[in-house]
């Protein structure tokens, strides 16, 4: 390896396009497709009782109305549980389009297809639905305590419910430990709930090919591979005759990767039957209204320790708000219940979650994927010990932390993908060091005195993490040297923005030691890559990544035998720079890996000068074995798969100082520091733009972002104009500092780091007022008005 | 329908609209200028920001036929040293607001040029304002970056006007 491209700050080889309008994401294709749009219940709950298309039908441009009855067997049934779990004991998932039950306004009923999308909408305002209205479950606790059931077979809206408990060392529960501790607290926190909202909705965009029986499909998606296993059962296609490629995709945060959407299957469907091209995009109302959001939950902890803050016993209760169907599962609490122990050793845990169905938009993850509310949780719960001790609140954290010599350290709890939760590495006492550096910890004390001097009021909070990311089960890389010398990398897990274009074009650069120029990447497109995940759980860069880096190997090992076998050298004395193999010592006896990939595939046909060398005539190989040697295949190709036995997991702490005006409440950030550690790092440029991303999206959580429902089930603010999110004017500098620690999991080891920026920033932010004003935060997000209701009922 | 002419990007446009169609779907769809986007089309979030004689608006908010005989640049027509500076300083990630954000702030920039004041300016009498990472922010707030990329935007503009 001595084009060393891995760990240098490279610009990204996606931008180019971006920056000039030519980047092609969903609605950017298929100019020419009919339209679709959608019939969405206004109501929160109701049976259907009649639609009347009559009027509708009128319209010049109608090309077809379809309802539930209108769909064959397979698309006709419910859509997927992607991920069943035996604590799931009532999954339900919905209709592509409802049946006779609507569950949440914004629930599709009818599907239009028109000329184009002014003319489809037109349409489906002339559609008159009949319907029975029932009295909505909205609200946690109104859900748990009601007697309506959003589900009439779900009792108590309970869809899940799940306890994991790990005694101390010495064999006490937690009950027992927190019963025994010198100290106890008792508390409630409160998570409203967020969404992804990335800027660009979802979309799909259809086109049969009646001559070829086949179906290519693109989808704003994150994950394509799956998609098109869904279309092609649904179906009933063989998978061949299936494509599902996912374009440039504006942003996905989680909202992404859950499949099949309804539109993902009725869309390709109608394309089908109609013989004609079909585009589906999504507008914003019904992104709020018909996605999904995440975060909202209710947590009762119950926590003992000793005079050094040392966790004894900790019990936590959690309510978590799935809304109305259940199509990926109980990922979320799953994580909040295991991620909530963050960097920490304590000695009894006992989490147990309920998962309740109300009638709203459904619940899947976002990123950072329910680890923000446990880390709300554990870094409240840190916080509080301090204050009822009198201690320093770092030091409090680091009376408890896992050491670095106690790896691979044990949480005793499942994790998300079925398997211990173990963590590989890590130096969180190193971190903290770092972190106090640079946000000057130690130095506030005086700084907020002065300022209090002033009449202003200042406060610092911090708050750690620890990240399981790189979940399995795999994703594979292929990588093919053809004979101009270019390295062509697929693989089958699909971007929203990361930069994949660049970071394994950098992993394959370095591997196979050719300039980056040379190297093209393509990912989310089935008919480069048939087998892949997706885009989630901070996982492209390390199974994608590690999985291009082993096909990179085996290409390499391939072009060094062939280059052998033209120099007549020996394998092992070979090198390869600026994709040229050459002897150690002796570059004149060189070869390029252009020509070793024409000599790597015997030729009969010469279709150009460089192909002549590759013919029967031409080569000079030995008449005892065959053109291709047995074991061997043609060309310079080679696929990898990485799968890894478990995650690996990234950590990080967060500090701000905010500042609050002590007339008007208003909250301002005036310093946010940030160390992080994902392993080694591919390209620092790119870590640097993830955790400033979620750093963004985790103040929008902290300060502004909640979905406002009514008691009727509607959602008042489904507006980017009322639902509120960080402009440039709301997210401050981010100050960061980086370690090291490789994951001992991978070969390249690294661990991810997509959603490590947005998982402490509540807790943060929280532990920051808390400090300015003097009365406890024990909810998320705090908006001056909340914060200004609080000083009303908490005197200083 | 509507008979317009359209000078976009330089060139005469014909356009046959109804009064109806929004000039970014008039663009997009009519005219196949797609790298202009629809992030909410509520005139909220920016991304459809293109330049009218000039001048910064949200085309989703404005009609096609409001723009007859207008000059209106789209990002396929810009080309500022701006663009450079967003690469360089990693202003955006998925790219999808990134069309809106460089039309803005050429747009921010020729307001600036006039003398134009922003919320945050202190002295509204003074014809010079120093354009602060302050200003900058204020003066971009109407371009909604989910990606959170603002310190990379804020960076290349900053380099963009030095």
């Amino acid at each position: 390896m001595t084009t060393k491209l891995f760990g240098e700050p490279v610009r990204r080889r996606e931008d180019a396009r971006l920056v000039s309008g030519e980047g092609r994401f969903l609605d950017d294709l298929g100019q020419q497709a009919l339209a679709a749009a959608f019939v969405r219940s206004p109501h929160a709950h109701a049976r259907i009782t009649s639609i009347d298309v009559d009027a509708a039908l009128e319209v010049a441009g109608l090309v077809a109305i379809y309802t539930w009855e209108d769909l064959p067997a397979g698309v006709a049934e419910p859509l997927p549980l992607l991920i069943p779990h035996p604590a799931l004991t009532h999954g339900r998932t919905a209709y592509p389009l409802a049946r006779d039950i609507v569950r949440h306004v914004g629930e599709p009923i009818v599907m239009v297809v028109a000329r184009d999308r002014y003319l489809a909408e037109d349409i489906c305002s002339l559609i008159e639905i009949g319907y029975e209205y029932f009295k909505p479950v909205v609200g946690l606790e109104e859900a748990v305590s009601s007697t309506h059931l959003v589900h009439q077979d779900v009792p108590g809206n309970v869809g899940a419910h799940l306890v994991q408990e790990v005694p101390s060392a010495g064999g006490q529960s937690a009950a027992e430990a927190i019963a025994a501790a010198p100290h106890t607290l008792a508390f409630r926190l409160d998570i409203e709930r967020s969404a992804c909202m990335p800027l660009e909705g979802k979309g799909v965009y259809a086109r049969w090919d009646a001559d070829d029986e086949s179906l290519r499909v693109y989808s704003s998606t994150q994950t394509s591979t799956s998609v098109r296993m869904a279309i092609a059962a649904k179906l009933g296609l063989p998978l061949p005759k299936v494509e599902v490629i996912a374009p440039d995709v504006g942003g996905g945060f989680g909202v992404k990767i859950v499949h099949p959407w309804p539109e993902e299957v009725l869309v390709p469907w109608a394309a089908r039957l109609l013989n004609q091209e079909i585009k589906w995009t999504e507008d914003r109302r019904e992104h709020f209204i018909s996605s999904a959001h995440e975060r909202a939950q209710i947590q009762h902890v119950q926590v003992g320790f000793d005079d050094a803050g040392r966790v004894l016993g900790l019990s936590v209760e959690i309510l978590h708000d799935h809304g109305a169907y259940t199509p990926y599962g109980i990922i979320v609490p799953i994580i909040t219940s295991t991620q909530l122990l963050g960097p920490y050793r304590i000695g009894a845990y006992r989490v147990e979650f309920s998962s309740i169905y109300t009638n709203t938009v459904q619940v899947t993850p976002y990123r950072g994927a329910g680890r923000p509310q446990g880390v709300f949780c554990m870094e409240r719960t840190m916080d509080k010990i301090a204050q009822k001790l009198g201690l320093d609140r770092a030091d409090v954290r680091a009376a408890n932390f896992i050491q670095p010599d106690q790896f691979p350290y044990d949480q005793g709890l499942i994790f998300q993908d079925g398997r211990p939760l173990i963590y590989d590495s890590g130096d969180y006492p190193e971190s903290l060091r770092k972190l106090k550096d640079l946000i000057g910890w130690d130095e506030f004390p005086a700084l907020r005195e002065s300022a209090r001097a002033e009449g202003r009021r200042l406060g610092i909070g911090l708050g750690c993490y620890v990240e399981g990311t790189g979940v399995g089960p795999y994703e594979g890389g292929h990588i093919q040297i053809t004979s101009d010398g270019r390295v062509h990398v697929s693989t089958g897990l699909t971007s929203q923005g990361q930069g994949h274009e660049t970071v394994f074009a950098q992993i394959a650069a370095t591997e196979l030691g050719v300039p980056i120029e040379r190297v093209s990447v393509v990912t989310g497109d089935t008919r480069r890559f048939g087998y892949a995940v997706g885009t989630f759980a901070s996982r492209a860069a390390v199974m994608s990544g590690n999985a291009i880096a082993l096909a990179c190997r085996k290409v390499r090992e391939k072009a060094l035998r062939v280059a052998a076998d033209a120099l007549e050298a020996d394998p092992r004395d070979l090198e390869i720079t600026d994709g040229v193999v050459h002897v150690v010592g002796s570059p004149a006896a060189s070869i390029p890996l252009a020509t070793v990939a024409v000599l790597s595939n015997p030729l009969r046909y010469a279709f150009d000068e460089e192909a002549k060398r590759a013919t029967q005539f031409a080569t000079t190989g030995s008449m005892d074995r065959p053109p291709v040697a047995e074991g061997e295949e043609p060309g310079l190709e080679g696929k990898g798969y990485y799968s890894p036995i478990r995650s690996t997991f990234a950590s990080g702490m967060h500090a701000a100082i905010v500042e609050t005006d002590p007339e008007t409440a208003e909250i301002r950030i005036l310093r946010y520091a940030v160390v992080h550690d994902c392993g080694k790092m591919i390209n620092p440029m790119l870590v640097e733009g993830q955790i400033h991303g979620g750093v963004a999206q985790g103040v929008g959580g902290a300060l502004y972002e909640k979905m406002v429902y009514d008691e009727h089930g509607q959602l008042l603010n489904a507006s980017f104009m009322d639902f509120l999110m960080p402009y440039a004017t709301e997210i401050p500098h981010i100050e960061t500092d980086h370690l090291e620690t490789p994951s001992p999991l991978n070969p390249l080891g690294i661990k991810g780091a997509g959603e490590a920026g947005v998982i402490p920033v509540s807790a943060v932010i929280a532990a920051a007022i808390e400090d300015a004003e003097g009365f406890p935060i024990d909810r998320m997000p705090i908006s001056p008005s909340d914060l200004y209701d609080l000083r009303l009922r908490s005197p200083r | 329908m509507a008979d317009i002419r359209m000078r976009v990007n330089g060139s005469i446009e014909k356009l046959d609209v109804e009064p109806r169609v929004s000039l970014l779907d008039a663009l997009r769809e009519h005219l196949g200028l797609t790298g202009t986007k629809k992030g909410c089309d509520q005139g909220a979030c920016g991304a459809c920001t293109v330049l009218a004689d000039g001048e910064r608006i949200v085309s989703c908010l404005a009609l096609a036929v409001q723009y007859a005989d207008r000059d209106i640049t789209t990002i396929e027509g810009v080309t500022s040293p701006l663009q450079r500076s967003f690469v360089r300083h990693d202003g955006f990630q998925c790219g999808y607001c990134t069309s809106g954000q460089i039309c803005s702030a050429v747009g921010m920039l020729t307001e600036h040029a006039a003398g134009a004041p922003s919320a945050v300016t202190g002295d509204l009498a003074t014809m010079e304002i120093e354009l602060t990472a302050e200003e900058i922010r204020e003066r971009m707030s109407g371009n909604l970056c989910r990606c959170g990329a603002y310190n990379g935007i804020v960076a290349a503009i900053e380099e963009g006007i030095r």
